[in-house]
Parts: structure tokens; sequence; C-alpha cells
């Protein structure tokens, strides 16, 4: 009897240990899964409003019109169809609201009820038209034509260089200037974060006396413990005014505000992990470096940096990482504009603090709450890759040590 | 003139007391052998002597360490510079995650010099002297963790050698080796000893037989006995030292 209620509980644990780990691994995979299916389902959408249609007349050569081009056209950067592959005729754009301009209140009829007929002669006879108005206008025997209008293709997604998902009457989903923001903030966090914290993590792991690094250790490892919202709070009490009156300029709130907080914020990665990295280096090889009457600092940089290089590129990568993915002390400090960046001292918007802005008020399943998810994909591939970036490094390290 | 000497050398790590009155004249272009059970102080004792021990907070030293006649623990004395005068060998090789080349060039590069020419020429005698040439002619440019052991000390062994000191204290250099490796060692310490000044710490007493002038037999942090090895291991003076030779402890 005792021996088969010890096999039963063996196998009940087995079991239950075995369930924990199939969930948490399923929990993940579901988890990516969700993000890239909704991520995706941005492409092909259209970035015209729900439930509006987009008309040319019959003889218009145009099939299909980008988000950018509509936008272009709203703003009058683009005037002529030849600049979307038509006509040399100038566009005539056409909105619901512009009816009036072409026909009296009554023959539209109080309820509207007079539009389908009148819309269609409006298509029908100007050449030139381009018009936007509700598909439940859209009378039968419509004698216009369809254009594809407004969709969300790879390139324009990726290659589109305004971030404006609110607009009217095409979104405008390029997320060029979320991706450089990010880009921008990261690396200059990284910039100053990586000189401070080598020279931080050198002293301690070859210079600072034993008393020191037992104080200093725990409390740079505290540092990574501090709330990010804290950290934004400082950012935007002290530093961004600093920056505003330092640079003489409108607004603190700049790219340059994030990369210091995210420096701050990724200094204890990259201090404690170089640091462990250096202070693996055998006290023989640095002792033979010495014996052979190389200085402290030689030594330093000639054998106990280069030892631990493979230490100090992960630490730096991870630093990367971690100001890459975040996300509430940079919405706080970096002033949030969607504009390709042309200097650090401008405001910029990363894609987290994108994601954190606006879904709240992005309409769920709606264009903009998916391409908020496909601005997740992005963030996942490029921590993916600096992740696998790690393993790599550090198992190459392994293998050398071997 | 003795190379080395030192005169009632008391030594503490913190409180404990390592190294006990220790009095001692080493002869120029000799080969000195320091025996003596596990923790008996042989390797601080070596380490006086190119200040090695200055790394370790929290210790202590009286009395004089000479090299040459000078008190190296003296104010004013370059540490970095009385280095170069002393090549170590250690227990295990650990050679520079560098090239063979570079691992022997490196005590040239540090102390500044720059001449190329120069320093392939003297990497390449000091290759041949430590008889490594031959096996690493072809492959100076490859990493030195791609060496045997026996090949990676003697590399050790050239890289102390390259900036030509002249003395040379290596701490159990064959105690990591097989026996092949450990008698190409050996039989290098003898070809070294008419150009340097050598102190062997073996916990190996054939060994100490085999390749040292002088045995030095440290007890318990004190020097119990020093002479002529033939006659330490033949006749010791000291019953404690005839005891440890014979095996009967340590
Ligand atoms: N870094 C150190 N800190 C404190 N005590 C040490 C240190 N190194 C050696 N000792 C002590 O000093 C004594 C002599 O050590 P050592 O010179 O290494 O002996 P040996 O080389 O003869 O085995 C030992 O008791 C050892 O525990
Ligand atoms: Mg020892």
């Amino acid at each position: 009897m005792k021996p088969f209620f010890k096999n039963f509980s063996e196998k009940l644990i087995e079991g239950l240990l075995m369930i924990c780990g199939t969930i948490t691994s399923l929990t993940v995979v579901l988890i990516v899964f969700f993000l890239f299916k909704e991520g995706l389902g941005v492409f092909n959408k259209k970035a015209v409003e729900e439930g509006y249609v987009v008309m040319v007349n019959k003889s218009n050569p145009v099939n299909s019109i980008s988000p950018e081009d509509i936008k272009n056209i709203f703003d009058s950067k683009i005037t002529s169809w030849k600049d979307l592959g038509g006509k040399n005729d100038s566009i005539i754009l056409f909105r619901l609201e512009d009816i009036s301009n072409y026909f009296t209140d009554e023959q539209i009829g109080e309820n509207f009820e007079g539009l389908p007929l009148l819309l269609n002669r409006v298509v029908d006879s100007i050449p030139q038209i381009l018009a936007f108005f509700p598909e439940k206008y859209l009378g039968k025997n419509f004698k216009g034509r369809e254009i594809e209008a407004g969709k969300i293709t790879f390139s324009t997604f990726f290659g589109g260089k305004e971030w404006f998902p609110t607009a009217q009457p095409a979104a405008q989903l390029g997320v060029m200037p979320l991706v450089m923001g990010t880009l921008w903030v990261s690396l200059g966090a990284i910039l100053l974060a990586l000189p401070l914290g080598l020279a931080a993590a050198i002293f301690l792991s070859e210079i600072a006396k034993d008393k020191v690094r037992r104080v200093m250790k725990p409390l740079i490892e505290l540092l990574a413990g501090i709330p990010s919202v804290v950290y934004g709070f400082f950012g935007l009490v002290v530093i961004v005014p600093a920056i505003q009156k330092l640079f003489n300029l409108p607004v603190g709130e700049t790219g340059l505000a994030g990369s210091i907080i995210l420096g701050i914020m990724a200094l204890p990665t990259i201090i404690t992990i170089s640091e462990d990295a250096m202070r693996n280096t055998p006290r023989a090889m640095k002792e033979a470096s010495l014996a052979l009457g190389a200085s402290k600092w030689q030594t330093i940089y000639k054998i106990v940096i280069p030892y631990s290089i493979s230490g100090i590129s992960a630490a730096a990568i991870l630093g990367i990482g971690r100001a890459i993915g975040e996300t509430m002390a940079v919405l706080m400090v970096t002033g949030n504009a969607a504009v390709i960046p042309t200097s650090i001292l401008e405001p910029m918007r990363t894609i987290p603090a994108t994601i954190a802005a606006e879904l709240g008020e992005a309409p769920d399943g709606g264009l903009h709450y998916k391409a908020l998810f496909a601005l997740g994909c992005i963030l996942f591939i490029i921590t993916l890759v600096i992740n696998l970036i790690v393993e790599f490094i550090s198992g190459s390290k392994k293998n050398r040590r071997v | 003139m003795n190379k080395l000497e030192s005169k009632q050398v008391n030594f503490y790590y913190g409180s404990s007391h390592a190294l006990k009155d220790i009095n001692l004249a080493i002869e120029a272009n000799t080969v000195t052998a320091l025996i003596g059970p596990s923790g008996c102080g042989k390797s601080t004792y070596l380490r006086l002597f190119n200040r090695m021990n200055d790394l370790i907070s929290d210790t202590r030293l009286t009395g004089e360490v000479i090299i040459d006649g000078v008190n190296i623990y003296k104010k004013g004395i370059n540490v970095d510079n009385l280095r170069k005068m002393t090549g170590m060998v250690f227990q295990k090789p650990n050679p520079f995650p560098k090239s063979i080349f570079e691992n022997v060039a490196y005590g040239l590069r540090v102390n500044g010099i720059t001449d190329k020419k120069f320093i392939e020429e003297r990497v390449e005698t000091t290759i041949k002297q430590v008889v490594l040439w031959d096996e690493v002619k072809d492959k100076l440019k490859k990493s030195a963790f791609e060496l045997s052991g026996g090949q990676q000390q003697r590399l050790c062994i050239a890289r102390a050698m390259a900036i030509q000191p002249s003395v040379i204290l290596m701490d159990e250099p064959t105690s990591a080796l097989d026996p092949i490796s450990t008698s190409k060692v050996e039989e290098l310490i003898h070809e070294l000893k008419t150009k340097y000044t050598i102190v062997i710490v073996t916990h190996n007493m054939q060994q100490a037989a085999r390749v040292s002038d002088h045995t030095a037999f440290f007890y318990l942090g004190e020097l119990v006995e020093y002479g002529v090895t033939k006659q330490i291991f033949t006749n010791p003076n000291v019953e404690r030292t005839q005891n440890y030779i014979t095996g009967r402890f340590g």
C-alpha cells in the first residue's frame, strides 16, 4: 500500500509540474499569437473612415490611391490627377457637405432622400471628381467607379512619415517617426549610460576598496527597483526645466530628457552585469600582467576589459533593451511629438509611449487599435532580436571558457 | 654579492603571522627551491620579491627585502619598474586572452616599446629559448588558449622572460602539468640558470632535488633550514626537515 501511495503522489506532483509548465508556455505563445493576429490585421484595411466610399468618374484611369495621397489632396499638396498616374487634369474634391454648392436644399430633401440620385449625377457629370461620401447614400445603378482607397500596405506603414491615426478622412499610419523617436531616445540613452556605467563598473570591480563596494553595489541595484513613474516625475520636475534653460528652448520636453532618464534607468543593468563580468577575470591573469610591470590602468584596459568584453557587450545590449521597452518615464518627459526628429533637442515620441497614450482612445477592433498592436509587434521583434544577440554573445563566451 | 636577500622579514595577513623572522640570502645565477607543507608561507615569501603581496589589502611587512643591494620596500621605489626586473610564473598556466605572439609581446608593449621589428625579434628569440618555437611558429596569431597546458606554461615562462628580468620567480610551475611537460620545464630551468636567478616553490621533493642548487625548508611561517640541496636531502641538520623530505609528515 505504501509504495503505491508514494508512486501515486510522485506521479501527481510530476503531473502538476507538467501542467504548470505547459500552461505558462502556452500563455506566452498565446500572447504572441494574439499580438501578431491583431497587429497584422492592420494591413489591407482601409485608412478611409468606416462606411465611406471613394468614387471617381467612369472615364478616370486611376485605380487606387494611398492614404498619404488622400491626405495630400486634402491639404492641397496634390492638385492634379497626373500626380496619381491619371490625366493632366486638376482634381475636384467633393465631400458630402459640398452637395449644397451644387444643389438646393429642396432637391436634397428633408431626410436626404434625394441624395443618392444627386451624388450619382455629380460623379457622372464631372470627369475630374474625387468624391468621399457614406456608403449608405450609394444609389442603385451608380454610374461612377469606386477606387481602392487608402489601403494600409507594408510600405505605407513602415515607410510612412506621418503618424496621425485620427486624421480625416484617411488615417495616417506611418511608423517612421515613432521608430526613429524610439531609436534616437534609446541611442542617446546608451551613449550617456555606457561610458558612465563602464566607468562605475571599473571603479567598483578594480579600484574601490571592499568596504566601499559593499555599500555602493546594493545602492546601485536599488536604482533598478525604483518605479519608472518616479523617474518620470523626477525628469519632469528636474531635467526638463534644466534642459529648457540650458539650451534656451521653447519647451524642455525633448528626446534628450528621455535619453537622460532612460540612461539613468539603464545604469544599474549596465553596471552590475559588466562589473560581474570584470570581477570574473581570473586573479592570476591580472597578477601576471602586473608582474610584467604593467600599471594598474594598463592591466584594466589591456586585460580586464578584453577578457570581460562579452559580458560588457551583453550589459550594453540589455541596457538598450531596457531603454527601448520603457514606457512611463519616457511618456512623461519626451513631449510626444510624432515627427521624424532632426535633433535630440526636439520633442519625440517612442513606440511604447504611443501605445500607452493612444490605446485608451482607440475604438476596439478598429484600424487605430490594430495599428497600435502592429506597433507592439515591431517592439516585440526589436526586443527579440536584442535578446537573441545577448544569447549569442554569452553563448560564445561560454564556449571560449571551456 | 647576493642577488636576493631578506633580513628579519615578518609578514602579516591582518592579525595572522604568516612569515616569522626570515633571514635568507640567495646568490646570483642559482636555482633555489622553497619547500614545505601547504600553508607554510612559501608563496607569501616568493611574492615579496616582486611586491605582489601589495595587492592584498590589510597586510603588513617588517624587515628588509633586498634585490641587488637595494631594499625594495623603501620609500620612493617605483613598483612598476621593480616588477620589470623580476619575472613570475604561476601555479596554473595563465596566458592572456590574446594571440600567442601578443602574450609574449605584452611585457614589451606595456613598457612602452613600439619598435615592431625589435618586438618581433625578441618574441622569436624568447619563444626559441623556451623550446616552443617549432610547435607554435605557424600559429603565432592564434589564441594562446589553443595550446596544450604544458605549451601554455612554457609560453608563460617566455612571457616572463621577454622583458629580460634578472630574477625569475616560479610558484609551483609544474603542479598542473603532465610528466612529459614537467620534465620539459625542468630542463628549461636548468638552461635558464646561466642567465637568471631562479626561485622556485615546489611541492615535489624529487623536483626540488633535480633542479635546485639550494633548498629552503619552511614550516609554519618559519625558515627551518637552508642549505645546499644535496646536503638538505641527504644529511639535514634539523630533524623536522628529515621528517618532511622522507614523507613522514606534510
Ligand atoms: N590573501 C590571504 N589572506 C589571508 N591569509 C592568507 C592569504 N594568502 C595566504 N594566507 C595565509 O598565509 C599562510 C601562508 O600561505 P601561503 O604563502 O600561500 O602558503 P604556501 O604557498 O606555502 O602553501 C597560510 O596560512 C594562508 O592561509
Ligand atoms: Mg602556495
